[in-house]
């Protein structure tokens, strides 16, 4: 189940402007920037493939402008590409109906958004219970499913309040609440913490950790922060004028930026933080004694404080208990002080 | 083009100079010049080049009314439905408010349940002015229905307020439901959008004319016309409110999985509603508005007794409806509007309490209602307030205008005399000599100079037209009224927003004034104006100016607000003096702000001037007011629509000046 894809997006494509659909035709997937920008065009999304494999966190970053959230516009078809096919569940999205998209969108999908987007005139409760209203859910099963996911996000005792009498952080748990109430097989969340204060944010990110680690959830997470996608994120697609540069896992991408673009992204950023001891362990079964075991996917920031206090190694185990490699107290001080860092 | 260019003076100023001084050389001497060259075309548009629009208008008319059929059923049968859906509604909300409710016709009417007592009803708008804001404005509201009973203008009120209930519904649903409509579809969207253009700038006496034929002399076709008049902006502010939310929560709806209908009703319309219900307000100022005019076709009530105390040149008895008129303007506005930005209450019930406890004010006006019904037809007093105890203001306000007229007579015929010695009789001869070939010329000329050839072609075709169908001498009698009533009202606006702008105090008490003036129905302005200067173009024009006045104060003081601080300040570290400041800075920055206050007094004055036909000018307005007397539909038609031209010539005119006075100053691209 774990490599199993949800979400198969191929060649997908999406221009603005005049005649667009008619160039594209002409020329297909061998449209270039400079033809764009020829025909006055704009390219929000070129050529995106992406795969998004059930019960991972998948984080698309880009600075804004590049296309992101036009990207996962498209997954959701809020807006139509212009060419590609997406497929969920090995079916394609562009090719249903209306009458099909709305039956998904009611049972297998979810979305949070940016600006919360709160009905107004609905109190909390209705809000949470407003995707299975739509529906037509009798009012009593679904306020009781609304009640719950309320509880699940932490807003007990405010189900009677109007989303204006809440504070950013509570209005985004309400949208939260909202998405999940149908409980989707896939889940959107469109840069969900980037309207909220900086303390906010964090605090919302580990509640969305928590979360997932209940819920497991396939998850496509927009953002413009690099700190939060290498926070949150399973797998990184770095996006940059509609097209995607790299995708990667958090360490890979420090490791092994594809382009200076990705790069610089990386630079600043905390070694520890994303290096987990698969990278920097000394290959091979140790001799002598240890101080322990540690998990091979185990982040050097977890795990730093504890190795470094010991004078003996540490061993290195797979999840299946096999042992490749040790990892010692200079290993841990070389990356916290950023010294001899592999490109 | 470019030679074209090379022939006129490159300095704008001597265009402008040369322009006038032909125009003002032509008007004086067009008489002479006709005579000499005996061509009497030049100053007289010759009747066999008229176009016969309004016979062919009346024709139509006539044969939509008689003759015209749609297979199932005919022309005729469509009014009637309409007449019976707006007639039933009206006939049992007038029954319950003042008529009583009776069986059989004539002679023969049985009464078998009064109306309500007034007492219900003073307690019921109380009790609504609780609930949509607080008891201030309860005691504002019920203090304004209270002053109808006791001053013995309830009867009249009350047919008013029917009509209003039963006109603000339909007008606001049947905006709603157009502007919905507009919205899904685009292309619906360009067909009404040129409509709703026309329908603002067309005077609302032209509405009443083919109205009236269609629908005959009464309340119905007065209702008819109030509908038609108060739905375009309801249109307006739905296309509005719904491009207006936000796309994420659009997207909410989507993702959802709401069905079409579903992210209409359930996403879209209740997001929007706070900019609706603004909307909707609008749409109950204009209809009381319509509600008044509309007594000339039929309404009856408050509008009614102000038009026939002016007829009977009743001065009491005109200002004491008028009076009424103001006070439930009043009350509506502030209802209205406090329901407008009313926000849902959050409070939680008691669930222990009864309910009588749990909803004191409904329990309350129910009782009240059901006890004063019950007792009306026993007790003298409550079904209508005692006649006995009525207060009368009618002498009062008669003695009152009697003393000005008898201490004061002197001072405003002279102030009379003057303004039309030197200001309007003038601007008139002017305008009035203007020859007719000319003018069209004129006109074009203005439109290429300000918006190059398109509104060149626009204005002259407009201005053709309107000679053409034989309006000339009276559109020009109408341009010089508008056009001294503008001049006048800019005089006084301008510096009043000016004022308004600089000083708290004086902002505030000219903001109040300016919003009271704006609620008042149109109508109402006669009043005092007849009263103290009698019948003719002196009282038009101080009618028009107070009703056009608010957009130049409210256009000066955000244009004087708006202009940028630094620029202000460069000014002052300049060392430029206050006034220097005013007028080097301030005046000519807020300029494009001003020209758009101009372009809405311009529509204003328009739209009041048709109305002081009633004071005995001899414009346009005059033309659809004989028209709706003689229910001539071409007629009233025509003269409505060259009404609609000037305003649409003028307006295009003003819009492409702005334009090039924002982009000269860089506001914009």
């Amino acid at each position: 189940m774990e490599h199993s894809i949800l979400l198969d997006c191929r060649e997908v494509w999406k221009i603005y402007g005049a005649r667009a659909d008619d160039l594209f035709k002409s020329h297909g997937n061998r449209l270039s920037a400079e033809d764009l920008a020829a025909h006055g065009l704009i390219g929000a999304v070129r050529a995106v493939n992406v795969q998004i494999r059930q019960g991972e966190i998948f984080v698309i970053m880009g600075l804004s402008g590049s296309g992101k959230s036009t990207l996962v516009r498209c997954l959701s078809r809020l807006i139509e590409p212009t060419g590609g096919e997406i497929l969920f569940e090995g079916r394609n999205l562009l090719a249903m109906t209306d009458r099909e998209m709305i039956a998904i969108r009611r049972k297998k999908m979810g979305m949070v958004f940016q600006h919360f987007a709160l009905l107004p005139h609905l109190t909390v409760l209705q809000n949470a219970a407003f995707p299975l209203e739509v529906q037509g859910m009798p009012q009593a099963e679904r306020e009781a499913r609304a009640r719950e996911m309320i509880e699940l996000v932490g807003l007990k005792g405010r189900e009677a309040y109007f989303p204006r009498q809440l504070s950013g952080g509570q209005q985004q748990r309400v949208g939260i609440a909202r998405s999940l109430a149908v409980e989707p097989d896939l889940w959107f969340l469109d840069e969900p913490f980037s309207a909220l204060d900086p303390l906010i944010r964090r605090e919302m990110q580990d509640e969305f950790l928590r979360l997932q680690g209940l819920l497991h959830k396939t998850i496509v997470f927009i953002t413009h922060d690099f700190d939060e996608a290498i926070r949150l994120a399973d797998r990184i697609a770095v996006m940059k004028d509609g097209a995607i540069v790299q995708v990667a896992t958090p360490e890979e991408l420090v490791l092994h930026p594809a382009t200076a673009y990705v790069e610089d992204f990386t630079r600043h950023i905390p070694r520890a933080k994303v290096l987990s001891l698969r990278s920097v362990m000394t290959p091979g079964v140790p001799e002598g004694a240890t101080a322990g075991d540690l998990l091979v996917s185990e982040r050097i920031e977890t795990v730093a404080d504890r190795i470094e206090s010991s004078a003996l190694p540490y061993r290195v185990l797979t999840e299946a208990g096999e042992v490749v490699g040790h990892v010692g107290r200079q290993a841990v001080i070389d990356v916290l002080i950023g010294r001899g860092i592999t490109r | 083009m470019s030679r074209l260019h090379r022939l006129i003076p490159g300095r704008s100023g001597v265009f402008w100079i040369l322009l006038f001084g032909t125009t003002w050389l032509l008007s004086r001497h067009a008489l002479d010049l006709s005579r000499i060259l005996e061509a009497r075309w030049i100053v007289k548009y010759p009747a066999a080049w008229q176009l016969p629009v309004e016979r062919r208008i009346s024709g139509f008319m006539q044969w939509l009314v008689e003759d015209a059929h749609f297979g199932l059923f005919s022309f005729r049968d469509v009014t009637r439905f309409v007449a019976s859906v707006i007639e039933l509604p009206y006939d049992l909300v007038r029954n319950l408010l003042i008529d009583g409710f009776s069986v059989g016709l004539g002679n023969q009417a049985v009464e078998i349940g009064p109306s309500l007592s007034w007492i219900a009803i003073v307690v019921m708008v109380t009790a609504f002015g609780h609930f949509v804001r607080d008891w201030k404005l309860a005691a504002l509201v019920g203090g304004c229905f209270l002053y109808l009973a006791v001053f013995g203008q309830w009867d009249s009120a009350m047919v008013t307020l029917a009509s209003v209930l039963i006109a603000v519904p339909f007008g606001a649903v049947g905006g709603l439901l157009l502007g919905v409509l507009a919205y899904r579809a685009p292309a619906f969207e360009a067909l009404i959008r040129p409509v709703l253009d026309l329908m603002q700038t067309v005077p609302v006496f032209a509405y009443l004319v083919p109205i009236l034929f269609l629908f005959g002399f009464g309340p119905v076709a007065a209702l008819v016309a109030t509908i038609i008049y108060a739905m375009p902006p309801m249109v307006r502010v739905t296309i509005v409110a719904l491009r207006g939310v936000s796309d994420e929560i659009r997207d909410v709806g989507v993702m959802v999985g709401c069905t079409r209908r579903q992210l209409m009703w359930k996403v879209l319309i209740p997001t929007a509603a706070p900019t609706l219900m603004v909307g909707v307000n609008q749409v109950i100022m204009l209809t009381l508005n319509m509600v008044i005019i509309a007594s000339m076709i039929g309404a009856g009530g408050l509008g009614f007794d102000v038009l026939s105390a002016l007829r009977r040149l009743d001065i009491g008895g005109g200002i004491e409806a008028g009076v009424a008129i103001v006070v439930m303007a009043i009350a509506l506005d502030r209802l209205s509007q406090a329901f407008a930005t009313r926000v849902a209450g959050d409070y939680r019930l008691d669930p222990n309490l009864n309910i009588v406890q749990r909803h004191p004010w409904s329990a309350t006006v129910l009782i009240v209602t059901v006890v004063t019904y019950l007792l009306s037809s026993q007790v003298p007093g409550i079904q209508s307030f005692p006649e006995a105890a009525a207060l009368s203001t009618g002498t009062f306000w008669s003695d009152v205008i009697g003393y000005i007229n008898v201490h004061f007579f002197d001072t405003f015929e002279a102030i009379k005399t003057a303004f039309l010695t030197y200001l309007l009789l003038p601007v008139k001869r002017f305008f009035t000599g203007i020859p007719w070939a000319w003018g069209i010329m004129l006109v074009t000329l203005i439109g290429w100079r300000v918006g190059g050839i398109g509104l060149a072609a626009l204005a002259g075709s407009l201005t053709a037209l309107i000679a053409a169908v034989g309006l000339w001498d009276k559109a020009m009698i109408t341009l010089y009224l508008c056009g001294t009533s503008v001049l006048v009202a800019s005089a006084i606006g301008i510096p009043m927003g000016i004022l308004a702008a600089r000083n708290d105090t004086a902002n505030r008490v000219i903001g109040s004034l300016i919003d009271t003036l704006q609620t008042l129905p149109s109508f109402v302005y006669l009043i005092p104006v007849v009263m103290l200067f009698r019948v003719g173009d002196f009282s038009a024009m101080i009618a028009v100016v107070l009703y056009a006045m608010a957009p130049a104060v409210r256009y000066a003081a955000h244009g004087i607000r708006n202009v940028n601080p630094q620029l202000i300040e460069a000014g002052m570290v300049s060392g430029c003096t206050p006034r220097q400041l005013l007028w080097r800075i301030r005046l000519p920055m807020a300029f494009p702000e001003l020209l758009l206050g101009l372009n809405q007094t311009i529509m204003l004055a328009l739209s009041m001037l048709v109305i002081t036909a009633l004071v005995g000018t001899r414009d346009l307005g005059q033309e659809v007011y004989i028209a709706l007397t003689k229910a001539n539909t071409g007629q009233g038609i025509v003269a409505g629509l060259a009404v609609a031209f000037i305003a649409i010539i003028a307006d295009r005119i003003l819009t492409a000046t702005t334009r090039r006075a924002r982009r000269n100053m860089g506001l914009d691209g």
